[in-house]
């Protein structure tokens, strides 16, 4: 690597990619900058593994997304077995080229940008562009992901400064934009199986509808929990039970249907203290205080309050939001006693928005985006607390 | 009397090469000392000798420019060997050769019963200069009223080393000192040390018994404890050894500029305490005592996280009684170190083995080992820093240049020194006491 370095610096010829060597570059070998002031010595952590941590913690929810894509395909085509290894493959080959996507278009522009501003090209989007296809519904047509990808990146992040300046969670505004600008393709009740062959594996499956369970207990017209609970059905017409739901063998974004899959992620994440406990503990507790209200006061205007908490921490992206979303450190609130605040509210505010509006049967999305913006505020108040005890103690010294 | 404190947040960083405790240390006897103006923070120097000048030991080198009875003395008697201006004239640092002559005898006869006097006899023996009050982390005005004096009394940074007992002479300096400085403040003389210690209880000292993790020593984790600094107040800080200076000086009438310095660090042969004067060089302090690997090495001046780089044939820095030697790093490809499960990589993250190891003594060189980032985790600094202060926001106001701002969030209570852990600590590898240096010059600069 050091060899070609001179080709890459100002003036070499190929200095028109020198973001793109240096990006290899420091991932392939630790950067061997010495310290010049302050502390002569260093943790060896840095922000490449912090990402990598959270795509680690990620791979059991893309693994089982894979598998889900091609059971809820078998199911949609009344298949009687579930080859594994050909399930896998289907999912892998559906997954992949939405993966390719999001990465060369979110990487892409992040070079251009770092090489345009002559800075080192940084690993935000890694976690991001894994994130996307996740979140994603598996039928979203490619050149869609591709837009939202270059819109979010873009708006929400570049203009902003880059990594560790965005206001918002930049792969949730790719969802919101796919969301808002093509609410037809994006909801409903054909986009989350997959109804296609893939390089020959699986079969082609006309008429195929299905939608989510929140989807469907929002337009079930359910008055009480039983006509709630039979309103829940799979492809094939069978009732969905929770440990169906925790599993995540139901219909729904590519990578957030397991709470299993997604509690391991958790796992990781809170062993390393990647994500901060205090939201993910606080937004899991919002959501089940939020489901037991909503419980309590069911009413047959809105069929989702007769889920249990149980239902409702398992079905739709709740439980990633919760995981992979609420914790992003750069979108949260950053003093500890606001993460409390902030992790409860989002937890609150997503079952209230999927239960209380049939329109929209998922809120977890919104909730984030809606804490991410209010998290400054809640920041604010907390800091103010700590400078009015400050202010109060010179007061009483004078 | 006694207060005890209990530090909760803070990290001990376990390297190896620490000095054994039975040590004794050897006599280590130098041709040059030199004083770098750059240590007495706040301090612009206009010298009084020139070069070739005879000089005593305890007699002024230079003094503040902008005010004359603010001193700093020479800690050997013999002659001015150079003055070394860098930039537009700048000192960098003063060479006096070692020679033979008398000390310079200061008047200390009404010294401990007289304000006036206490003050002048620290002010004329270049004591004073040795002293740094909060806020700013600057050498005090010499007028400067404190409202309580904070006395350092071990050191718990990485590789530092504590005496494990004192002579009878030694504490009689100590419970002087404590006498002399009393006379300097309307409040307490404070003087921390851990439970247990081998320091008796001074008359005349509030001793403050402090208990956990590094930055228990910090003369800023003591007072946001006891008795945090507000705006408009002064407190005075100062460590062991210049309290037992001021002691002896208040005996003797002369200025003992002998210290003993820990020679630590994973590149020396052999740990040992060396005892010197302050300004050695460096070269006579780690006589033959790197090891010869070839490797590029950093010699510092001080602890890993406050010391200061210098050169092989650099000097000892006056606040620091500890040398550290730490590979530099810069020779060394390492591939895909941010994927390395190895149990040498020393970190707070649990993501590496070596977080578990909590007897390992490690080896770290001095690269950043990653890319400077913007801050992105959240929290990193709280957990190493033990005061009622929002790091993450004082930072950011102090970026901001934004005063009102950095006083609501506690500037005045803190030194570049508290940062020093949360640096280590900080995966977006931010040069945090930089920055609160700067932000300290920027905010008095401002004020005045």
């Amino acid at each position: 690597m050091d060899k070609a370095r001179p080709s890459f610096e100002e003036g070499g010829k190929l200095h028109a990619f020198r973001s793109v060597y240096d990006g290899i570059d420091t991932f392939l070998f630790t950067p061997n900058e010495t310290s010049r002031s302050g502390v002569h010595i260093h943790d060896s952590m840095d922000s490449k593994r912090t990402m990598i941590i959270v795509i680690v913690a990620l791979i059991p929810c893309l693994l089982f997304g894979m598998y889900n894509a091609g059971y809820q395909h078998w199911l949609a085509a009344g298949a009687d077995s579930f080859p594994f290894w050909q399930l896998m493959s289907y999912g892998f080959l559906a997954v992949l080229p939405r993966l390719v996507v999001a990465y060369v278009v979110g990487l892409g522009i992040e070079f251009i940008v770092a090489q345009w501003r002559k800075e080192e090209i940084q690993e935000g989007f890694l976690v991001t562009g894994i994130l996307i296809p996740m979140i994603c519904p598996i039928e979203t047509p490619l050149w869609m992901i591709a837009v939202a990808t270059a819109f979010s990146v873009i708006f929400v992040k570049e203009v902003f400064g880059g990594t560790g300046y965005n206001i918002f969670n930049v792969a949730l505004v790719t969802r919101a934009f796919l969301f808002f600008a093509y609410p037809a393709q994006m909801s409903g009740d054909k986009v989350f199986v997959a109804s296609g062959k893939m390089l020959g594996i699986g079969g082609e499956i006309d008429g195929l509808t299905c939608a989510t369970p929140l989807g469907q207990v929002a337009t079930s017209g359910a008055t009480d929990a039983a006509g709630v609970a039979g309103a829940m059905t799979d492809i094939a017409g069978d009732p969905v039970s929770l440990w169906h739901m925790f599993l995540g063998l139901i219909p729904g974004s590519f990578g957030e249907t397991s709470t299993l899959c997604i509690l391991i992620g958790a796992l990781i994440l809170l062993f390393t203290g990647i994500a901060s406990w205090r939201i993910v503990l606080s937004a899991f507790a919002g959501g089940a205080v939020m489901a037991l209200i909503a419980n309590w006061c069911a009413t047959p205007t809105y069929p989702a309050s007769f889920l249990t908490v149980g239902e409702q921490l398992c079905l739709g992206g709740f439980t990633f939001a919760a995981v992979f979303m609420a914790p992003d450190p750069v979108t949260s609130c950053r003093t500890n006693t606001g993460k409390y605040i902030y992790g409860f509210l989002v937890g609150v505010v997503a079952i209230l928005i999927r239960t209380y509006n049939n329109g929209y049967p998922e809120g977890a999305m919104l909730a984030v985006l809606l804490m991410n913006a209010l998290a400054p505020l809640i920041d604010y108040c907390v800091v103010e607390a700590n400078v009015r005890r400050r202010m109060a103690r010179a007061k009483a010294a004078e | 009397m006694s207060i005890g404190i209990k530090v909760k947040k803070g990290l001990d960083i376990h390297l190896a090469g620490g000095v054994p405790e039975n040590a004794r240390p050897a006599e280590c006897r130098c041709a040059t000392v030199a004083i770098v103006p750059d240590d007495f923070t706040g301090l612009i120097p206009k010298m009084e000798l020139r070069e070739g000048d005879p000089v005593k030991a305890g007699q002024p080198l230079f003094h503040s420019k902008l005010d004359e009875r603010l001193k700093v003395t020479s800690p050997v008697s013999g002659t001015v060997k150079a003055v070394v201006r860098g930039e537009r004239r700048k000192i960098l640092r003063v060479v006096v050769e070692t020679g033979n002559g008398e000390p310079e005898r200061i008047n200390v006869a009404k010294a401990l019963s007289d304000k006036v006097a206490a003050r002048e006899a620290l002010l004329a023996s270049g004591l004073w200069a040795m002293l740094r009050q909060r806020p700013y982390d600057i050498v005090p005005a010499a007028d400067a009223r404190f409202r309580d004096i904070f006395v350092s009394g071990f050191d718990s940074a990485p590789l530092a080393w504590t005496p494990a007992s004192i002579s009878k002479e030694e504490a009689k300096a100590l419970e002087t000192g404590v006498k002399l400085l009393s006379l300097l403040t309307d409040g307490k003389v404070y003087v921390s040390r851990r439970p247990g210690s081998f320091l008796p209880d001074l008359p005349g000292a509030e001793m403050v018994d402090v208990e956990g993790p590094h930055p228990a020593s910090n003369a800023g984790t003591v007072i946001a404890a006891i008795k945090p600094v507000n705006k408009g107040e002064t407190v005075a800080c100062l460590d062991m050894a210049t309290l037992r200076r001021i002691g002896l000086l208040a005996i003797s009438g002369t200025v003992d500029f002998t210290t003993t310095v820990a020679v630590t660090g994973s590149e020396v042969k052999n740990p040992a305490l060396v005892d010197t004067v302050i300004g050695a060089e460096i070269s006579a302090i780690l006589k033959n005592n790197i090891s010869e690997d070839g490797r590029n090495k950093r010699i510092i001046s001080g602890n890993v996280l406050t010391g200061v780089a210098v050169a092989s044939d650099g000097y000892l820095r006056y606040p620091y009684r500890q040398v550290t030697v730490i590979p530099e790093g810069d020779d060394v490809a390492e591939f895909m170190g941010w994927a390395s499960l190895s149990p040498k990589k020393q970190s707070t993250s649990p993501t590496f083995p070596g977080h578990f190891l909590s007897r390992r003594l490690f080896k770290p060189d001095a690269r950043l080992l990653g890319g400077r980032r913007a801050m992105i985790m959240s929290g990193e600094y709280d957990k190493v820093f033990p005061m009622d202060i929002l790091p993450e926001y004082l930072i950011k106001a102090i970026l901001a240049k934004d005063i009102d701002r950095m006083e609501q969030l506690g500037i005045y209570e803190v030194a570049p020194e508290d940062f020093a852990l949360a640096e280590y600590a900080d995966t977006s590898k931010l040069e945090l006491q930089k920055i609160v240096r700067e932000g300290l010059d920027y905010l008095r600069k401002e004020l005045s």
